[in-house]
């Protein structure tokens, strides 16, 4: 991977922890997403990925540790979705992202609506913009599916598009998504990890979570992979094949068990 | 598109549609059935008169189960509301301040629901539900269990403005309440406030992931309710020149009722401001409407219970998807040859 003349992050961890009540769910996580690198986070379920991604996002603080989001210190006890929004980092969920009983074009501007003073929402451009995107962006093309339609309304990769085209119209530095393919067919898996590669030749960050390794090994510069609450490997993709990635990811949860039962 | 389609395609828009065509067949069998009643203009300034209390109430529950979320304590602000303003106007005569201090004390009952709900996370049924018993129980034990007669209250300009008669019959009331529901159609339909509310009703976590502040917007939400159902008891006690510690005893139900017929879901995540509105006036004058076509007292709740069920299996059944089926089976009949468009599932892709 040809580095940047000037080294810069996107983002970078340091120290972060994080306890719900008594329970560790992050613990000591050390790392950083360069400016134009994809990284694939692999864990399994309950490792703690979800936590991480909703701490970098503002959902919720760190109990002790700093965050730098493009090499700056941010201040993580007031730290909220709508700074992290200002800040340049929009997230893709398998399925929080879109209120399914919600019209496309509130979808869209939820929690940043374009307002008229005093708060009320202006409508009609929200609505010219949500169906730009929807035809430009997304590709919507005629089948019935408009600003006005309802997110129940769409398949699941249709939302998906929604979500991304969402994120890709903010403008975002470092875009997440977490384990955005599960519900979806093969064709509509193709179309997300097709837009992760624009993410790359655009220039921004991204930081990928799937269940599917071969899925991530497609399109991740680098491999962090989360076991309990703890990093344990960081692996570039020059320095391991897929063969070599699944077995390590294999032997790594056989070696877990030999230790936990001498 | 056709011209038969844009046509109809409007009536799909038509937010309560369902709710308001059973309040006009109910007032055209009133008519055929009470046609004594029913053609004279007094039985409506009547209904003008009793309903808006109600409907006021059912404006800020609207919200409120939008927001996926009940709220049983209105009733006991009705009545703390009103005991707060006939204090003052009798012990100090001042009917303003005790307006603002009866909004007040509404907005004090929402603000601790909205902190037992969204802070300490009592499911909202129970706190409010707690709310109900212990707020009844504080006016009870202030009022000394007794009435307060206001009689005064009559010649002030308060009354006129809020409770007054236009042109000597009509109450001035029903055109507050009218403009509460347009204002509070635009704060649900057409502000972040209501948008934030939605989103939390659909799934909290989405709005909270989308960046809503979803506790601060669940206190508000619930403050706002205790203000909006303390202009209720404002309106009701003025209206009777009364205070009596039971006021607003009745209303819970009737008040649900009506956002339910409305076509407000208790699911959550939509609200139908229009619908509260008809619903409203369709359960105030039922009663009334019911007992004047003379079928006897016995046949009373019968007929409510059947009238709210139709509208509730209406509102279902001829809901969003419902019109839109009208219409295009409309659309049939007069493009015969033309097919109709096709729900295909999931290959709305692009080229
Ligand atoms: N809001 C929460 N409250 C309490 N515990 C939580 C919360 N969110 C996650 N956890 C716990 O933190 C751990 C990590 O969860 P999560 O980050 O969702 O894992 P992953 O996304 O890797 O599957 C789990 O043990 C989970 O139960
Ligand atoms: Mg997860």
């Amino acid at each position: 991977m040809a580095e940047p003349p000037q080294e810069r992050t996107a983002l970078r961890m340091v120290n972060i922890e994080k306890y719900f009540g008594s329970v560790c769910a992050l613990k000591d996580i050390n790392f950083e997403v360069g400016h134009n690198e994809i990284v694939g986070l692999i864990g399994d379920n309950g490792a703690g990925k979800s936590t991480l991604v909703k701490i970098l996002t503002g959902v919720f603080a760190p109990t002790s540790g700093d965050l730098y989001i493009a090499d700056r210190k941010v201040e993580t006890n007031s730290y909220t979705v709508k700074k992290a929004h200002a800040l340049g980092i929009e997230t893709v969920y398998q399925d929080k992202s879109l209120g399914e009983k919600q019209v496309m074009w509130r979808n869209f501007f939820i929690g940043r609506e374009m307002t008229y003073p005093f708060g009320f929402l202006k409508v009609r451009q929200e609505k010219a913009i949500a169906s730009e995107i929807m035809v430009n962006t997304i590709g919507f093309r005629g089948k019935g599916i408009g600003v006005e339609s309802k997110a129940n309304k769409l398949s699941g990769g249709e939302r998906q598009g929604v979500a991304i085209g969402r994120a890709m119209h903010f403008e975002a530095e470092l875009i997440i998504l977490d384990e955005p393919t599960v519900a979806l067919s093969l064709k509509e898996v193709r179309k997300v990890l097709n837009f992760v590669h624009k993410i790359k030749d655009a220039g921004k960050a991204c930081i990928y979570i799937s269940h599917n390794i071969s899925d991530v090994y497609e399109i991740a510069d680098r491999f962090i992979v989360i076991d309990r609450g703890e990093i344990v490997a960081s692996i570039t993709k020059a320095k391991i094949s897929l063969k070599e990635l699944d077995e390590f990811l294999l032997e790594y949860s056989h070696g877990l068990k030999d230790k936990v039962q001498p | 598109m056709s011209r038969t389609t844009t046509r109809f395609a409007f009536i799909g828009k038509l937010e309560g549609l369902p709710i308001a065509m059973v309040l006009a067949v109910m007032y055209v069998v009133f008519i055929f059935t009470a046609p004594s009643v029913f053609t004279g203009y007094r039985i409506y300034m009547s209904f003008f008169q009793t309903v808006p209390p109600m409907l006021v109430c059912a404006i800020g529950l609207t919200f409120i189960i939008t927001a996926g979320e009940i709220d049983l304590s209105f009733p006991a602000v009705v009545a703390l509301s009103g005991f707060v303003f006939t204090w003052c106007f009798k012990n100090l005569n001042a009917p303003w301040i005790g307006f603002i201090l009866a909004l007040a004390a509404g907005a004090l009952v929402g603000y601790i629901n909205g902190l037992l709900v969204a802070r300490l996370r009592v499911p909202s049924i129970m706190a409010t539900l707690a709310a109900q018993f212990f707020w009844y129980g504080v006016t009870v034990l202030i009022a000394g269990g007794l009435q307060i007669d206001i009689g005064a209250i009559t010649t002030t300009t308060i009354h006129t403005i809020f409770v007054g008669r236009l042109f000597g019959v009509f109450p001035v009331q029903a055109l507050w309440s009218l403009g509460l529901v347009a204002f509070f159609w635009f704060i649900l339909n057409r502000h972040t406030f209501g948008e934030a509310i939605m989103f939390i009703g659909d799934n909290a976590e989405v709005a909270r992931v989308m960046g809503i502040n979803v506790e601060t917007t669940r206190i508000q939400l619930f403050t706002m309710h205790g203000v909006i159902a303390a202009f209720a008891g404002l309106l009701l006690t003025m209206e009777i020149n009364v205070f009596f510690p039971t006021q607003g005893q009745g209303m819970l139900l009737p008040v649900m009722a009506a956002v339910f017929i409305g076509g407000t879901s208790i699911a959550g995540g939509q609200g139908v401001m229009v619908g509260t509105f008809f619903g409203s006036y369709i359960i105030g004058s039922l009663e009334a409407g019911v007992v004047a076509t003379g079928i006897g007292g016995y046949w009373v709740q019968l007929v409510e219970g059947l009238v709210m069920a139709a509208s509730v299996i209406l509102n279902v059944v001829i809901g969003e998807e419902g019109v839109s089926i009208l219409a295009r089976t409309a659309r049939k009949w007069a493009v015969p040859a033309q097919a109709p468009p096709g729900e295909d599932s999931g290959g709305r892709k692009h080229a």
